[in-house]
């Protein structure tokens, strides 16, 4: 029980850091790159994936008994088309700005290739509970991906935060990084930092294994 | 680990495929229906509020308004929920249902997509009153400053509209009629000016003298005292 309970908690932990959708497999780079000219579109569009990758994934893992696996795909899509319009919805109702910003990007999730990607790769093998841990760890990590990027890129691009002045007035915003070539800049430099850190973190682990073994 | 494998199926008949289908696009239009049926309410009242902030964002002193359709004659007054066209402007008036201006709605392409303008406009001295932008997808950072520049929409506080609003470089702004185009975005700021000037042209003819311009029925006074 104690082992099933740590492999469910480490499908969730391995969305939001070694497998990282965006910093290590590279998927959703349309959204990605598209709505993040701001934090607050950033998590606006991440909790709006969120959700729909959650509410997908638990749906197909429930149901992949009853899904003949010639049509799986089709499937898969009408209950993630299903989730996106439920979600279309509900932020045109409620935040009326918001989905102004992101416009055309919330229906384009539908073919954000992770979420139909986690359910065709995961959530249709595993059992529900596994399904959705992956899923809200995938989810997670998209939205810590998106946030960094847009809090970078509003940051530099416009010198505030969440809205928020944080420089004054002497600041000369970079215009480019809210522009299309600043997200490609930003995503660049913070996949670099994150290769980095791996990097360093495997060399440093391989260094303590050398140390054990010429200690022992 | 507890990996599953799918389920194993004897290749099911075509009808099996088909039914799967119908009944996963059946539930799925059951859900939307819902959904939109829910938030449909909402969604109406969002936009009608918006477009009431905009008219009295854009005549100022305006506390009441009317919808108002030209007929191909005149202008006659329509209910509140009536569909907007390309022949319907905003009628403004002040607490004591006095006519103050006009709010007209143009659409035009701006630099990326089709920009949305309404702008607040007083016939009896044919003068732009403020103008806001409902909708545009300029890009971030320069073409949208168009609205997000306080400094850009004070242009048009107090603005002749005739002969034509003419965008000038940033600075050099001194007649009447003339607006400081923003750095960086200045076919954004053109395209503001030339869908104002568009309508204009087309609405100039249409508004009754200044004076007989359609009064706010009693209905509409009652209902907003209370």
């Amino acid at each position: 029980m104690a082992s099933s309970k740590t492999s469910a908690y480490e499908e969730m932990m391995k969305g939001l850091w070694r497998d990282n959708p965006v910093f290590v497999q590279v998927l959703g780079m349309c959204p990605m790159l598209a709505v993040t000219n701001s934090a607050i579109n950033a998590i606006a569009m991440g909790l709006a994936s969120f959700f729909v990758l959650v509410c997908s994934s638990f749906l197909v893992s429930s149901l992949k008994r009853w899904i003949p696996k010639q049509v799986r795909i089709s499937v898969f899509i009408v209950i993630i088309a299903t989730f996106v319009t439920v979600v279309d919805y509900v932020l045109l109702a409620m935040v009326p700005a918001i989905h102004k910003e992101l416009g055309a990007f919330i229906p384009l999730i539908v073919a954000n290739c992770l979420i139909l990607g986690r359910q065709e790769a995961f959530a249709s093998r595993h059992t529900v509970k596994y399904a959705v841990m992956d899923a809200v760890g995938m989810a997670g990590g998209f939205m810590i991906a998106l946030f960094s990027l847009g809090a970078v890129r509003e940051i530099l691009g416009e010198g505030k935060l969440f809205g928020f002045d944080l420089f004054g007035s002497n600041f000369e915003p970079w215009v480019i990084m809210i522009l299309p070539p600043g997200g490609f800049i930003t995503l660049g430099l913070i996949l670099l930092f994150f290769n980095w850190v791996t990097e360093r973190k495997k060399r440093f682990l391989e260094q303590v294994a050398e140390a054990e073994r010429s200690g022992a | 680990m507890s990996t599953e494998l799918p389920v194993q199926q004897k290749e099911p008949s075509s009808s099996t495929l088909v039914a799967a289908l119908a009944i996963a696009g059946f539930l799925s239009g059951i859900i939307i229906i819902t959904v939109y049926l829910a938030t449909f309410d909402t969604i109406a009242e969002n936009k009608a509020r918006e477009l009431r902030e905009a008219v009295f964002r854009v005549i100022p002193g305006v506390t009441q308004m009317q919808k108002l359709r030209f007929d191909g004659e005149g202008l006659v007054v329509m209910p509140q929920d009536a569909k907007d066209d390309e022949n319907t402007v905003y009628g403004g008036y002040d607490d004591e249902g006095k006519f103050i201006g006009y709010a007209i709605v143009n659409a035009g392409p701006g630099f990326q997509d089709t920009i949305r303008v309404i702008y607040g406009y007083q016939p009896d001295q044919s003068k732009v009153v403020g103008m806001w932008i409902l909708e545009s997808r300029e890009t971030p950072g320069l073409g949208d400053k168009i609205y997000k520049d306080a400094a850009f929409v004070a242009n048009f506080d107090e603005l002749a509209i005739e002969p034509t609003i003419v965008t000038v470089k940033k600075g050099t702004k001194s007649a009447a009629n003339e607006i400081d185009a923003i750095t960086g975005a200045t076919i954004s700021s053109k395209a503001v000016a030339r869908i104002m000037n568009e309508a204009h042209a087309v609405w100039a003819g249409r508004l009754p003298r200044p004076g007989a311009e359609p009064k706010l029925p009693s209905v509409d006074q009652t209902e907003s005292e209370k």
